[in-house]
């Protein structure tokens, strides 16, 4: 049982929670993901870490209020327990030996892009960084990384805030303006991923996505998270999250995510009556 | 005087066709009667090659007497010296390739039914046994066991009861390993699982959950926290695959994640909120318990027809013959020699259908299994809407990756002798993490060894300065 220190709702959408987690705050790096279950009878689910306080204990976690559990996650206060909590899991986000890099956020994908944009700054790192999101309400940590970026541009898809755009258009338009780039660092929603990869591809800059696929344990063991990279199947919690953003196959891995959609609205629709006081079917 | 039928007493099961539908267990257990009428078939025989046959050596002769005498408190009580999980073994053990194929009644007739007893003293004992279990005298050592599974409960076990300070530290958050997320309840109930961890709990073991070890603490840093011995037993938990076109579709599950949906995640409860997918053609790829398992649950979820793929004969098949029997009876179909090559899509990319070829046995090959070769032409399609592999698994990654100085096989198996000494001063490993895949009480037996070696290093080390504690 951990307990939650800190909640705060960033957006309708998008919930922070800090949890008191010490052994894992004490080893957690930018790129690694937690497992969490909410109750006794709770699914596992995967979040990556979005900060974490090495001298408090604490693990940041955000996430998207999309379907039952994070639903159910979001019904919890400061001061309530989450029944189990194992991190940290994945390979860290390499950030070694990098002068200058584009950091790429896409809507709550930004949650797991603060915390490498933050380490690389760290290390004199020269950190660009394009943040997208739908719409100005949807907006979650732009100070966090204006804090520890030397540039950045903000996205909005209909243009409410910032610049009207994707955030490729301004990725492309930062590396047609001259500025090069060690390396590019993807986060975000799977269909970003793929055409920030594109377009990285045609000028030839590495390139690090953060997969996040359905997984149950997050040790090797059940391989649902598996996807092709390179022609060769991976397994996203041992051998990622992070992978070549050239070398992934994104159409794969955005069908494989549709897998649940059934059940996961059945779900939901299960888990609002539950909660508006209706009768589950 | 002795029972001399040839035949060992029928396990009253449940119909195969009311338990198709149901995760409730397949096999109900002996009566009292039963079991009395069964221990008096052992002739107490001089040579007791039955204990031989075990792999935690067992007092067999020892604890069917007392069954024989109706005493089934201290048929436990024998039991109990050997093994930690006597209710486990007596419901997944092949008796069959162990004790009961070196008993001497099975040179004429039928073997007398260990097993069976076995699991009639356990049950006995968990419904009536008031035995109270005093924790052993504490010696002040600690030792780190990885992994609670079948291999690591048994090394806690063992060292308790020596009077250890054991911790078992489990990546789930649910301790038993493969008993829960792999064996299906039918087989073995999740409560039977849960007693038997209880009883260690008795005995002092304390058991953390949600430990990745590997990852959140390093082999090295148990070191540091006082650990003086440290026991692997993680198991060989990632799934194969066949490198087939279309094994990424949606609807292909490894063994693995099917079973632990269903079992560690409770998808075979009604109510359960946990998605998986209820396919109405199955095809299960492989021929071991996991794959009988696997065909067996996806019956119980509501499939109408579930096919076993297996590319060699019957007799090749690496499941229990009990297993097969009781798939059969239930209806799975047995596609055997035969092996797929791909996995068709539907238009929106789950599956519609496997295309296998038909197979002969060629020439015996390194296993020496005659060796299954593919017929020209002879490929065919089976209509299903999920497959799963059930091909095998290789030893988990995680504590090789972080631990310096643990030599391993090129496969991913820890290097440990007999002992289960590694090249670690101090680590010890056992089970399907040095094996690679194999059965629950061999597993157990390497955690045994295990402990016997982790206790007489511990106490040589102390015998030399000071007194054990």
């Amino acid at each position: 049982m951990n307990k939650i220190i800190k909640k705060k709702n960033l957006n309708s959408q998008v919930t922070l929670m800090e949890i008191d987690a010490p052994e894992i705050a004490r080893k957690a790096e930018p790129g690694q993901f937690i497992i969490l279950r909410v109750n006794e009878d709770g699914e596992r689910i995967p979040l990556t870490v979005a900060d974490y306080d090495r001298e408090k204990g604490t693990v940041t976690i955000i996430f998207q209020i999309v379907g039952a559990t994070t639903m159910a996650l979001n019904q919890l206060n400061e001061g309530d327990y989450i029944q189990d909590f194992a991190g940290p899991l994945g390979t860290p986000t390499n950030t070694e030996n990098l002068k200058k890099v584009a950091v790429v956020g896409g809507g709550v994908g930004c949650a797991i892009a603060y915390p490498v944009a933050k380490k690389l700054h760290l290390k004199n790192c020269t950190v660009h960084s394009i943040i997208g999101f739908r719409n100005k309400e949807l907006v979650i940590l732009e100070d966090e990384f204006k804090a520890v970026s030397d540039r950045i541009s903000v996205m909005t898809d209909d243009g409410s805030y910032g610049e009207k755009g994707l955030v490729t258009d301004a990725l492309k338009k930062l590396i047609e303006s001259g500025e090069q780039y060690d390396e590019v660092f993807a986060i975000g929603p799977l269909v970003m991923m793929k055409y920030v990869s594109k377009l990285t591809r045609e000028y030839g800059i590495k390139t690090t996505v953060s997969m996040n696929p359905i997984m149950i344990d997050g040790t090797g063991m059940c391989g649902g998270c598996r996807l092709t990279v390179g022609g060769k199947t991976k397994f996203a919690c041992v051998d990622g999250p992070d992978f070549d953003g050239h070398e992934v196959d994104f159409d794969e891995a955005i069908e494989r995510s549709t897998m649940y959609r059934e059940f996961e609205q059945q779900a939901r629709e299960d888990h609002c009556r539950l909660f508006n006081g209706g009768v589950q079917k | 005087m002795a029972n001399m039928s040839l035949k060992k007493n029928e396990m009253p099961s449940q119909d195969p066709k009311i338990r198709k539908d149901n995760f409730l267990e397949v096999a109900l257990g002996y009566s009292e009667e039963q079991a009395v009428d069964e221990a008096k078939r052992c002739l107490n025989c001089k040579t007791k090659p039955c204990i031989e046959g075990c792999p935690v050596r067992i007092y067999i002769p020892e604890f069917i007497q007392k069954v024989a005498e109706r005493d089934f408190e201290g048929a436990y009580q024998i039991i109990s010296v050997s093994s930690s999980l006597p209710a486990v073994c007596g419901r997944v053990c092949p008796q069959e390739t162990q004790c009961e194929q070196k008993c001497i009644r099975g040179k004429k007739g039928e073997p007398v039914a260990i097993g069976r007893l076995e699991r009639f003293v356990a049950d006995w004992h968990n419904q009536h046994g008031k035995t109270e279990v005093v924790k052993p005298k504490q010696n002040g050592h600690k030792v780190a066991i990885i992994g609670s599974g079948p291999a690591g409960l048994t090394c806690a076990g063992d060292l308790a009861k020596k009077g250890y300070d054991v911790t078992v530290f489990e990546a789930l958050h649910e301790p038993g390993g493969v008993l829960v997320y792999g064996i299906p309840e039918f087989r073995l109930p999740n409560a039977i699982v849960q007693k038997e961890i209880d009883s260690l709990k008795a005995l002092g073991v304390k058991i953390e959950t949600n430990m990745v070890i590997g990852k959140v603490l390093s082999i090295d840093e148990l070191m540091d926290m006082g650990f003086e011995a440290i026991f692997i037993g993680t198991g060989a938990g990632l799934p194969r695959f066949m490198g087939i076109p279309g094994e990424n579709l949606k609807g292909v599950y490894s063994a693995n994640e099917f079973l632990t949906r269903v079992n560690l995640m409770k998808a075979y409860q009604k109510d359960s909120t946990t998605p998986i997918y209820r396919a109405k053609k199955v095809a299960v790829v492989g021929g071991g318990n996991v794959a009988m398992d696997a065909a067996r649950c996806a019956l119980r979820l509501g499939a109408d027809k579930v096919y076993i793929v297996y590319r060699r004969s019957e007799a090749e098949l690496p499941a229990r013959v009990e297993e097969v029997e009781h798939a059969k009876e239930e209806g799975v179909i047995f596609k055997l020699l035969t092996n797929p090559v791909e996995i068709l899509p539907d238009e929106n990319n789950f599956v519609a259908g496997i295309k296998c070829v038909e197979m002969e046995l060629g020439e015996p090959d390194s296993s020496g299994r005659r060796r299954p070769v593919a017929k020209e032409n002879s490929e065919f399609i089976i209509d299903v809407d999920c497959v799963i592999m059930a091909i095998g698994t290789s030893p988990n990654p995680l504590i090789k990756a972080t631990t310096k100085g643990l030599e391993t096989e090129k496969w991913g198996g820890i290097i440990a002798d007999e002992t289960g000494k590694t090249s670690r001063p101090g680590v010890y490993a056992g089970g399907d993490a040095v094996t690679g895949a194999a059965t629950v009480i061999l597993a157990m037996g390497a955690g045994k060894n295990a402990a016997a070696a982790i206790d007489e290093e511990i106490k040589k080390k102390y015998s030399k300065n000071q007194l054990i504690k």
